[in-house]
């Protein structure tokens, strides 16, 4: 294997190491601020009401963010969480490329495609 | 639930979330161990110890998975056990897969779910009981492989290893299935993944369990778009779960290195076992 697809294999997985550190870390603060508001509170999980709508899309979840909603604050970690599996397939689709490798950057590109429609979209 | 109290009804957001992180630290821990996920038991854990509603604990557990597989994914490229040819051309299916059984979830109630859940999770038990491992020589491989270069080979303790990849076709539509149900389920569905990778395209036990867990965080993440907007994923509730398998899969990771774990994984299977029953039960009775 030449050696600059060796060097961007340590990078795909030192990126995914380092963002899940990120989307850990800003879950914890966000799980502190929410434990220290709604600590007390009774639990509400035993039927499905869905999410409110805030906390369904981005715009939602950025503005929750600045309100310093501790939901909000986990909310925006775990959509870290999911944008750098985007980010892991576009390393990929460049290691196809700096190895030449016209059908793999076709295939990466098409698990590209899929990934943000259903991300963007929201089905 | 009629003759049982979910826990969920009494107490408060803080005990349950410690309550939740340290269940779902072990669901990591053992699910690291044993190479089956922590998903595959965290799920049921929520629904029938917690009496947390399966949709809000497919959520949790998705995005637990998706945290899994990137945590894994630093130490298992640097070993380069991790095939991304084989990885992404799976993806192709296991992503199409995800979106369409992330689709379906919405339009079923939970108890037929849960009986689905219940029928995967028997199916998982029995199958893990089952894997080998330790690679043999193969024959040939399939004519899909060498036109793709999907060929690998990996470091092992006597040099580097050459494999081969066996029945492309079949592991690709086995990945449309496993993507299908980690859609409908909000899991890993990693023992159909090992179905597709070591089954089927008879890849070396340590690639297969490198590739599957890459291939796994991407195609959660593309169920993850529907699941988000149409409320499935709770923050209060997805936060304790996230950081307690994280970290369970993490020290489990840790442990691993070196260890045989066969009886860890009977006992495992075992508990999964029951799981499938509790939840057929409950999908069929409606939990009353």
């Amino acid at each position: 294997m030449p050696r600059d697809a060796e060097r961007i294999e340590a990078i795909i997985g030192k990126a995914m190491i380092a963002t899940v550190l990120v989307a850990g870390f800003i879950v914890a603060c966000g799980g502190i601020a929410y434990l220290i508001h709604h600590g007390t509170a009774a639990v509400h999980y035993g039927v499905f009401k869905g999410e409110p709508t805030d906390l369904r899309t981005l715009r939602g979840v950025l503005s929750d963010v600045l309100d310093a909603s501790g939901r909000g604050i986990i909310q925006l970690g775990l959509v870290v969480l999911v944008a750098a599996q985007v980010m892991r397939v576009v390393l990929t689709m460049w290691l196809f490329a700096v190895e030449k490798d016209r059908a793999f950057v076709g295939v990466s590109a098409l698990v590209l495609i899929v990934l943000l429609f259903s991300l963007l979209s929201g089905g | 639930m009629k003759g049982r109290v979910a826990l969920g009804n009494r107490v408060h957001i803080l005990e349950f979330s410690l309550l939740l992180f340290a269940v779902s630290y072990a669901a990591g821990l053992v699910g690291a161990l044993t190479g089956l996920g922590g998903g595959v038991v965290l799920v049921p854990a929520l629904v029938l110890l917690f009496g947390v509603d399966i949709h809000y604990a497919m959520g949790a557990s998705l995005i637990s998975v998706i945290a899994t597989s990137s945590g894994a994914a630093a130490a298992f490229v640097r070993e380069g056990f991790t095939n991304l040819r084989i990885a992404m051309f799976l993806e192709m299916a296991a992503v199409v897969g995800a979106v369409a059984g992330a689709l379906l979830a919405t339009h079923l109630n939970a108890s037929v779910i849960a009986v689905i859940f219940g029928g995967v999770l028997a199916f998982s038990s029995y199958f893990s009981l089952r894997r080998r491992e330790g690679a043999e020589a193969h024959p040939a491989s399939h004519p899909w492989a060498l036109r793709l270069g999907l060929e690998g080979s990996y470091h092992s303790a006597t040099g580097p290893r050459h494999y081969s990849v066996q029945h492309v076709p079949a592991g690709a539509a086995l990945m449309g299935l496993a993507g299908a149900l980690s859609g409908l389920l909000g899991i890993g569905a990693g023992a159909v993944k090992v179905l597709a990778m070591d089954q089927a395209m008879r890849l070396p036990y340590k690639v297969s369990t490198a590739t599957s867990n890459f291939v796994i965080g991407i195609t959660a993440a593309a169920s993850a778009g529907v699941y988000f907007t149409r409320g499935y994923v709770d923050p209060g509730l997805t936060m304790p779960v996230m950081l307690g398998v994280l970290l369970g899969a993490l020290s489990g990771a840790r442990i691993m290195v070196g260890a045989k774990s066969r009886r860890l994984r009977l006992v495992f299977s075992i508990v999964i076992l029951v799981l499938a029953a509790e939840m057929i039960y409950q999908g069929l009775t409606g939990g009353r």
